[in-house]
């Protein structure tokens, strides 16, 4: 099979599961509500001191983004899992790789429609005054967007089978996102605040590094994982 | 292990353990092209193991097998490439039509969008292309995941418990089906608990109990069948 070949189960199963998602819409709807639930909590509990929700303004929209993520992680293998899919979409020949690119593909796009909603609600709900340097903490944001699905994608490829899913993907997924969180709530929480001492840069280098590493290690682990 | 040229699947001491229990001890088998095999045996006795180990969806943890001369561990893509497996459940996307379906696996295999059409076609679900499988009977299921598996083309068939869910009509498409895979050369592995469906179509039955193949024989009315053919 060609690359071209390759490219067309990718984009495939992606359409595949956004239009499964479009057309279930419990998927999407439970998982943008738990995340604008969070925000709205983490708002009330931090009560109406102005300075101290600008302050805790990125955790909560990291947060919210992380915990609602792994329901969107979880919920992408299940859909194979409750309609008894993963054994023919398995079954196709060639490799194993654009299965994982097109799980990965379909939640990019779902897990980013979800932080545009977080992020948009986080601004009007923490008073955020949306700053110069905003191209840069939309990179940020991708950039740490792409480090959590990448990593959800993979582990919840590696649960999907066990019994235990829900409680196994945050125990495999949670201390290897530390990393990742750590730079990009870093480099936003720079980012918002003019970043007087430049240190954003370095954060954003670190998390590209993270980033490549992650995908070359989960592309290349991906097809020992899902073999039975 | 090579297979030889004129069997489509060999098994060589199959044997299959789920965490202590062995589900498949030893498991020796073979089908040659052109001929359908029965595999035979109560619930739990290891039927759907041996058809998924083949499959390439399970490893074994004993034994060995090809598939066209294809070792189903070493050259599992290729494998896959000449296998048709239909498991108990379709395994279909629900929330997707029925033509959705069927494109999707074209896309999957690398095929023209037309291939989904005449396949539907084929098995009679042309006029609820555009529906959610959802609103599916089982019956109707059953047909579209033998519409996908039509679209594969393949050599070898591995079906599972193939006439559930199906009505006359259906059991008459699925041997028909399988006549014309034989027909060109092929081969099929058939699961079942009753062979009553598949009356003419098994040329050796293999009864499997408790992880192991016990009696292999002929099937009678295909022997009958043969001879009238050469009468």
């Amino acid at each position: 099979m060609s690359l071209r070949d390759d490219w067309r189960r990718t984009r495939a199963i992606a359409m595949k599961d956004l239009t499964t998602e479009i057309r279930a819409k419990a998927g999407f709807n439970g998982v943008a509500s738990l995340a604008v639930t969070i925000l709205i909590l983490l708002g009330l509990a931090l009560g109406p001191d102005a300075a101290a929700l600008r302050n805790a303004a990125v955790g909560a929209v990291w947060l919210a983004t992380l915990f609602s993520g792994v329901l969107a992680f979880n919920r992408s293998f299940q859909v194979e899992l409750e309609s008894g899919a993963l054994e023919p979409l398995l079954l196709y020949p060639g490799p194993r790789w654009p299965i994982f690119a097109g799980k990965l593909l379909g939640n990019l796009i779902f897990v980013g429609l979800m932080v545009l909603i977080v992020m948009l609600v986080g601004i009007v709900l923490f008073g955020i005054t949306v700053p110069d340097t905003w191209p840069e903490l939309l990179a940020v944001v991708a950039l740490g967007v792409v480090g959590l699905v990448v990593l959800g994608t993979f582990y919840a490829s590696m649960s999907s089978r066990s019994r235990a899913r829900e409680v196994l993907l945050p125990l495999l997924l949670f201390p290897m996102l530390v990393p990742v969180l750590l730079a990009a709530t870093t480099a936003s929480k720079a980012l918002l605040g003019a970043d007087l001492m430049h240190e954003a840069g370095a954060w954003i280098r670190l998390l590209i590094g993270f980033d490549t590493l992650f995908l070359v290690a989960t592309f290349l682990a991906f097809e020992h994982v899902i073999e039975a | 292990m090579n297979g030889s040229p004129d069997r489509a699947i060999e098994a060589q001491g199959l044997g299959k353990r789920f965490g202590i229990r062995w589900v498949l001890r030893g498991v020796t088998l073979d089908v040659a092209r052109g001929e359908a095999a029965g595999l035979l045996g109560p619930n739990g006795s290891g039927k759907s193991t041996i058809l998924r180990i083949l499959g390439t969806l399970l490893r074994p943890n004993a034994g060995s097998a090809t598939v066209n001369g294809l070792d189903i561990v070493g050259d599992a893509s290729e494998v896959r490439g000449q296998i048709g497996y239909l498991a108990h459940t379709p395994g279909l996307y629900e929330d997707l039509t029925a033509r959705e379906n069927l494109v999707f696996a074209a896309d999957m295999l690398g095929l023209s969008h037309g291939l989904a059409d005449s396949s539907l076609e084929r098995v009679g679900l042309a006029k609820v292309a555009n529906n959610r499988v959802r609103g599916f009977s089982a019956g109707m299921q059953r047909r579209l995941a033998l519409a996908r598996l039509i679209m594969r083309n393949p050599k070898v068939l591995l079906l599972d418990e193939p006439y559930s869910n199906l009505d006359d009509e259906g059991v008459d498409l699925m041997n028909s089906v399988i006549r014309e895979i034989i027909g060109s050369g092929g081969a099929a592995l058939l699961a079942l608990h009753e062979l009553a469906p598949a009356k003419g179509m098994i040329d050796r039955t293999l009864k499997l109990i408790d992880g192991r193949i016990s009696i292999a024989h002929r099937d009678r009315a295909a022997q009958d069948h043969a001879m009238l053919a050469s009468v």
